[in-house]
């Protein structure tokens, strides 16, 4: 029953979140602030995981393809397709629940344990189309561009990968990224990344703005946030590849 | 003024309040008063709307908070100031950007106007050249000089402070009291305080509501309170120290040796050191 009231409470907080804005101008700052913190706050650690899970993805593949009848543009092709398909929106955006995830539901925890959500309340002013859509949306813009980024950045560490490990060449593995390019594949990985955008800032916002107690109450949202986001993160992933593909 | 009416809110099936009904007078600083879970602060929330009362009316000069659309709420939430128990100042933004906040959502005056406003406001709760410093490098009482800046800054006709002066300091708290009972007498508002500061109730206390247990026990003013003939009330006033000699001062009046005309200000300064109280009058 506690399911059923959590989706409840959840969509009754998507469709408050519907109304006119006190002020445009201010809703258009928080929109700007939120775009920053989420896209280039993670700007760091979405290059850093890109580049390494590329050059792992290109020297495992290597490993295991011992045949010498496959040529090596085949690592190039299946580094760049796995980057592509699910590296870059699903294991970027797995660890985007964490970093992003964690400091929404943290910020409005925080925020709804020190009253500042009351007072703005008070203020007359629609909280959670204040707050909680400027998360929304500013994830909406930035994660896919991070996908995008993701991908470019670990397609060019796998090539990094092979050519300072003696794997492959690098024209070598420029030719084998333009062998059997599938477009439709990176347009799948961006209606993964537009879902678990959503995801991810929905369901932070959600346990975050709903926080009752004190800081343990908000580490825990914190959590249950992060768990409940990369559980549906993957949920939606097989379902969109049942789908889709 | 604010009137509440027959006031009654339940969560989870137990009774929080039950049946108020009192008056908040314009002008005046209100509190009310009571021990810790008697309701207060439920009553204060359920007066600014922020929970939603199960049956009563509360009406703001003439207009009923209960029966309000959304759009006259937010309307009405525009003329209420409010101050918090912890400030609730907002974290990320400087003393400057917490009270130039409610000018930017709600007005469309230009920088230079908002600005001017800011800084009288700052001025008037004795905080400038504090502008650029963030709540977290200030203390608590100018974090409770900055929230009430904030609320004040749309000159609101209603103000609510909710345990203005919890966790300052005597002399702290004695300042806070002193500019929210100005404030309220310059800008002519309808001020509620809750507390359970007996400084503040002797101090400030235009009209007092005192709750017992979700209930009104006893309404009157300052100098009413120590002559109040409900056991509760009084268990929970005498309970401090100080007023101690109150309590003897009550005695005196019982037996006609005192009036209860007397300045209690002056009382409560002297601590009734001007009377001679033996151990007869002392006894019931």
């Amino acid at each position: 029953m506690k399911l059923f009231s959590s989706i409840g409470a959840y969509l009754l907080m998507m469709k408050g979140m519907f109304t006119k804005p006190e002020n445009l101008k201010m809703y258009w700052k928080e929109l700007m602030h939120q775009s920053a913190e989420i896209g280039i706050g993670s700007l760091g650690i979405v290059a850093v995981i890109s580049v390494f899970m590329g050059a792992v993805s290109a020297v495992q593949t290597a490993y295991q393809l011992t045949s010498p009848i496959l040529p090596k543009e085949t690592i190039s092709q299946i580094v760049r397709d796995t980057v592509i398909l699910e590296f870059a929106p699903t294991l970027v955006c797995i660890v985007l629940a964490g970093v992003v995830g964690s400091k929404i539901a943290g910020e409005l925890g925080n925020m709804r344990v020190s009253e500042q959500i009351d007072a703005l309340e008070i203020m007359g002013i629609n909280t959670k189309s204040y707050l909680v859509a400027p998360k929304i949306l500013g994830a909406l813009i930035t994660i896919p561009l991070l996908v995008i980024l993701a991908m470019v950045l670990g397609i060019w560490g796998g090539r990094l990968a092979g050519s300072l490990g003696g794997i492959l060449s690098a024209d070598t593995y420029d030719r084998g990224l333009l062998e059997n390019f599938v477009p439709k594949n990176v347009w799948f990985a961006l209606v993964k990344a537009y879902t678990f955008a959503f995801i991810i800032s929905s369901v932070s916002s959600f346990y975050g703005y709903n926080v009752k107690g004190g800081a343990l109450e908000i580490g825990r949202a914190s959590t249950i946030a992060v768990i409940t986001s990369c559980i549906l993160i993957l949920f939606a992933d097989y379902l969109l590849a049942f789908f889709i593909l | 003024m604010i009137e509440i009416k027959n006031v009654s809110k339940s969560f989870d099936d137990k009774e929080i309040l039950k049946n108020i009904s009192a008056v908040m007078e314009t002008g005046k600083t209100n509190l009310i008063i009571g021990t810790s879970g008697s309701g207060k602060t439920v009553l204060q929330k359920c007066m600014v709307g922020l929970f939603e009362v199960d049956s009563g009316d509360i009406i703001f000069d003439g207009k009923d908070l209960t029966t309000m659309s959304e759009e006259d709420r937010k309307e009405l939430r525009q003329q209420i100031g409010m101050l918090f128990q912890g400030s609730a100042l907002f974290d990320s933004m400087t003393v400057e950007q917490n009270v130039k906040f409610p000018l930017d959502m709600f007005t469309k005056w230009n920088h230079q106007k908002k600005m001017d406003r800011v800084n009288d406001v700052l001025e008037r709760v004795e905080l400038k050249g504090t502008n650029k410093k963030y709540p977290a490098e200030i203390s608590g009482g100018m974090k409770k000089r900055v929230g009430i800046a904030r609320a004040i800054v749309l000159k609101p006709k209603y103000l609510f402070c909710d345990e203005p002066n919890s966790g300052l300091d005597p002399q702290t708290s004695m300042v806070i009291d002193k500019l929210i009972h100005e404030i309220t007498k310059e800008n002519n508002m309808t001020t509620v305080i809750n507390t359970h500061d007996m400084n503040s109730v002797m101090e400030i206390g235009e009209n007092i509501l005192y709750l017992y247990q979700g209930k009104k026990e006893w309404e009157g003013n300052n100098k009413e309170i120590i002559f109040n003939k409900s056991a509760r009330l009084n268990e929970f006033i005498f309970a401090s120290e100080f007023l101690k000699d109150a309590k003897d001062m009550r005695m005196l009046e019982e037996k006609g040796i005192i009036d209860n005309d007397r300045n209690m200000e002056q009382i409560m300064r002297d601590g009734g050191s001007n009377l001679v109280i033996g151990d007869e009058d002392r006894k019931e």
